[in-house]
């Protein structure tokens, strides 16, 4: 079978959920070679086996992790002329579409963003449109390089266990110029990640400014929290919590909107969730009309009551 | 300096927004179209970094377009807010171009225009891949610091904040270089009457691809290294069930009864 190059998503060699989504994808159209760039490629060993990394070529030239994406790029355009990949698939996060992007011009390649789903023959899914259209798409020229999103498939586990090869890069002056000067890691919530997470509860105009509700509605159900455009222009909740056309792109099993009227730049990054419930004062919201479940009422009373109910019959 | 500002002309996210059903592609003449929400930060950054500079008198802010005849409308927006010039990159083979191909057109048109700081928006409303700026980067050999939520322009240093998903890094490049910046970078303004009016008077050329010793056969539908296989409708959802919270009880609670329907959908 030929080869499938998976670009592994990681901190510190704690390997992400997309990445066994995409070794999973992988497996799909040929046998998974999983690229790690930075330390820690032995921490991560265990999780890139279980999901069927049939070898794991680290790159640990450390220009790959000081200067924006230009040196990933590069690296990967190498290790893609030794191994000749029948497909390229990489996370789609901003970083993950710019080594993309820079590859499908190195590579001659056609690039694929987005996508929810990969089947046999490298055919792709996308929602586009706000969601308003599914599109099946597929690369005619080059390696195909996709860029998978979160939840686009649900990890199977094929143990193996991979050989590490150590894979020596070249890295030109031309890739070293957009340098990375500071970094401040972002305070952890102890929620899950936005676009990972199973369950999202957001919030809106309509908290007024006041998270606590959502947030503690959030807790009980192991959710992550995030939050409409009015809330983040507002001021009430970090921009990187924005669901939306210019935030980000979810698809959760469940979607619990409060207090958002549900306008299209709110739909777009929410439209495709498995189960929308929505709690609003206004009957009339646009939300509603995407609904499985809406309860007309004041989120700052029905979620605190909805909470209290919710671990009570957890406990 | 000369600062080129990309802009997209896209269908209004808020209209009907469909596809061509001949060829898959996305339908630009038959929807109401308008200069992409997110470009408008683009040019915001490039009118700030001019009002900044030493001498304004010195630098040039143009709008760049490649689009269809209605394309125009996108740099004249630009126009409009208070950027300098423009050139809509206009011709029939243009039509079903891919992002490669778009940054091919978008690369040559950059390199005649002599650019010293490129400014992008974070994604177009419409394909919203936000892979061009990344590529045109790659194709000029220019450095590419993109995604910003704050830009400096300091000399020959362009620094930026992003805001990524674990970290907040500083980010910084020489110029001349690429920039895209994100929704958070600033407050876009609003054309005022007087900008409206002197926008009819600025210079606006129109290129072909010859213009750019460009060929047909690299662009374009044909040269398109995706193909859209399918195109379907996502049916409308069907209606759920709405309750009122009202104080009658438990039955009436609408928090019972959203809890009750997350139980029964097993999501506790």
């Amino acid at each position: 079978m030929s080869n499938v190059l998976v670009l592994v998503d990681h901190t510190d060699g704690q390997v992400r959920k997309t990445t066994a989504e995409l070794l999973t994808i992988a497996r799909r159209l040929g046998d998974p070679v999983a690229v790690f760039v930075g330390d820690g490629v032995q921490d991560a060993l265990p999780a890139l086996g279980q999901y069927g990394a049939t070898k794991v070529v680290a790159l640990t030239n450390p220009e790959l992790t000081q200067f924006l994406v230009a040196p990933k790029a590069e690296a990967l355009q190498q290790v893609a002329a030794k191994v000749e990949p029948a497909a390229i698939l990489i996370s789609s996060n901003a970083e993950g579409k710019e080594i993309a992007a820079r590859l499908a011009v190195k590579l001659e390649s056609g690039l694929i963003t987005d996508a929810v789903d990969v089947q046999e023959g490298a055919v792709t899914t996308q929602s586009v449109f706000a969601g308003n259209y599914t599109v099946q798409a597929k690369v005619t020229h080059g390696t195909p390089i996709i860029t998978v999103k979160p939840n686009a498939a649900t990890p199977e586990a094929a143990e193996t266990s991979p050989e590490v090869e150590e894979f020596d890069v070249t890295i030109s002056d031309a890739a070293k110029t957009a340098r990375i000067t500071d970094s401040k890691p972002r305070e952890a919530t102890g929620r899950p990640e936005l676009t990972e997470a199973a369950i999202i509860v957001s919030g809106g105009r309509g908290t007024g400014g006041d998270f606590g509700p959502v947030e503690a509605f959030a807790d009980s159900l192991g959710a992550a929290v995030g939050a409409s455009r009015a809330a983040v222009d507002s001021g009430w909740y970090p921009h990187a919590y924005q669901v939306g056309q210019t935030g980000k792109t979810v698809s959760p099993q469940l979607y619990v909107a409060a207090g958002i009227s549900g306008a299209i730049q709110h739909r777009a990054g929410m439209q495709t969730s498995k189960t929308i419930v929505a709690v609003n004062k206004d009957e009339e919201a646009p939300i509603f009309e995407l609904v499985d479940f809406g309860v007309v009422g004041d989120l700052h009373k029905v979620l605190p009551a909805a909470t209290e109910e919710v671990i009570k019959r957890k406990s | 300096m000369k600062i080129v500002v990309c802009a997209k002309f896209v269908p209004d996210a808020t209209a009907d927004r469909r596809f061509r059903p001949e060829d898959n592609t996305v339908d630009r003449a038959g929807v109401d179209g308008l200069l992409s929400e997110l470009d408008e930060y683009a040019v915001e950054t490039a009118l700030t970094v001019k009002e900044a500079a030493g001498d304004p008198g010195d630098t040039v802010v143009t709008v760049l377009t490649v689009g269809p005849e209605q394309a125009a409308d996108a740099v004249k927006k630009g126009l409009q807010m208070g950027a300098d010039a423009g050139v809509h990159v206009l011709d029939d083979a243009i039509h079903g171009s891919d992002a490669v191909a778009t940054s091919l057109i978008l690369a040559k048109a950059l390199a005649k225009l002599e650019a010293d700081l490129v400014v992008f928006g974070m994604g177009s409303t419409d394909g919203s891949m936000g892979v061009v700026p990344a590529m045109v980067s790659e194709r000029l050999g220019l450095p590419a610091v993109t995604l910003g939520s704050d830009v400096t322009v300091d000399g020959q240093t362009v620094r930026i904040r992003r805001d990524g998903d674990t970290a907040s890094d500083t980010i910084e490049g020489t110029l001349p270089l690429v920039l895209s910046v994100s929704d958070q970078a600033n407050e876009p303004r609003y054309p005022s009457f007087k900008g409206i009016m002197a926008a009819k008077k600025k210079p606006v050329e129109t290129w072909s691809l010859a213009d750019l010793e460009l060929s047909a056969d690299q662009v374009g539908g044909s040269a398109a290294w995706t193909e859209v296989v399918e195109v379907t409708a996502r049916p409308p959802r069907t209606a759920g069930t709405i309750v009122t919270d009202d104080d009658s009880g438990p039955a009436g609670s609408g928090a019972h009864q959203l809890v009750e329907f997350l139980s029964t959908n097993k999501f506790l």
